[in-house]
């Protein structure tokens, strides 16, 4: 992969915090949606926020991404961004947490109190 | 048909478009080219274009040397035609590269498959193959059944069997041009093409579609 890095180079975002699985972060993801309007379809980009836990990080170049997984009305929902995209306006670190995991699937099987994390302190 | 170049499958990678999607690309290195020699109706038969691509090997035989010599040219690596018609025939002598071709334009890339020696009918066909518990002894990646009884009584030809997959030329079509890169002498395709990294490719303009 290594020969292929100068390609991609360019794209890769230096605005990218520190983060690692069980960090809490808020990701404020671009969306484009079209409205009909008079003067016809009018193209609007708006922010849309998820905050969640980390729970994986996959670290490969141009095409690294991390899973964010949250408790939306009662219902687990995951999402997997690309860490370079330019769709993300910005990643906020909310809260650091200490695990000892680098993948932390088991989250999925626990809710409410058991779900919590530690914070990490320094 | 017209002008292609010969290039090197780098890899592949991903860049993002303007939209923000991820576009799965594949580097194509150019190889330097250039036409050696154009081959006309009345003197071959058919109208081409011989080009010369690649560094030379080390040594390489004499006759091949007087090929090279007899147009007057240094030798390199390798020769390959492609069928122009004379009048939009490039030059003898005229060194190709990636700007040939423009981002946003189809093309057509052809290159030798990787090989997968004696392969079964569910990595070469896409079979289905048997189950995998529940009573199945032995059948597991086997094709079933391969063809009728008594009437016809035979195997109808054609019928896909297990035998030898890949290492053979395989053209995908309308690939897009996602960047030419002048510079480095590159071009990114969007998705696959066939062959292992560091395996030749020919880059054509699209004959299909716009």
């Amino acid at each position: 992969m290594r020969a292929l890095d100068d390609i991609t180079r360019d794209q890769l975002r230096e605005d990218i915090p520190a983060f690692r699985e069980g960090d809490t972060v808020r990701v404020n993801v671009r969306v484009v949606d079209y409205k009909e309007t008079k003067k016809g379809l009018e193209k609007r980009e708006r922010l849309q926020a998820f905050e969640g836990v980390v729970i994986a990080r996959h670290n490969n170049g141009i095409s690294s991404t991390f899973t964010v997984r949250k408790i939306s009305n009662g219902v687990g929902v995951e999402r997997i961004f690309p860490l370079h995209s330019p769709m993300l306006e910005s990643i906020k670190l909310v809260r650091r947490g200490r695990v000892r995991r680098a993948k932390l699937y088991y989250l999925r099987q626990l809710r409410g109190k058991a779900a919590r994390i530690r914070e990490r302190r320094f | 048909m017209s002008v292609g170049l010969i290039a090197r499958k780098m890899g592949m990678t991903q860049v993002f478009a303007e939209d923000g999607s991820a576009v799965p690309v594949t580097v194509l290195s150019v190889e330097p080219c250039k036409v050696i020699l154009r081959k006309t109706a009345e003197k071959d038969g058919y109208d081409a274009i011989q080009i010369g691509y690649g560094q030379p090997r080390r040594h390489e035989t004499r006759a091949v040397q007087g090929h090279y010599a007899k147009h007057g040219h240094e030798v390199m690596g390798g020769l390959k035609e492609f069928r122009v018609s004379p009048d939009e025939a490039p030059e003898v002598g005229q060194q190709l590269d990636a700007t040939m071709f423009s981002a946003g334009q189809k093309v057509d890339v052809s290159g030798t498959s990787k090989g997968r020696g004696f392969a079964g009918v569910m990595k070469r066909y896409n079979f289905g193959g048997g189950r995998a518990s529940h009573g199945a002894e032995k059948v597991h990646r086997q094709m079933g059944s391969t063809g009728q009884c008594q009437d016809p009584g035979r195997v109808f030809p054609g019928k896909k069997m297990p035998g030898h997959y890949g290492n053979e030329r395989k053209t995908i079509q309308n690939l897009e041009v996602v960047r030419v890169d002048a510079e480095a002498n590159r071009i990114l395709v969007k998705g696959a093409v066939p062959g292992p990294r560091g395996g030749l490719v020919e880059v054509r303009p699209a004959v299909k579609g716009a």
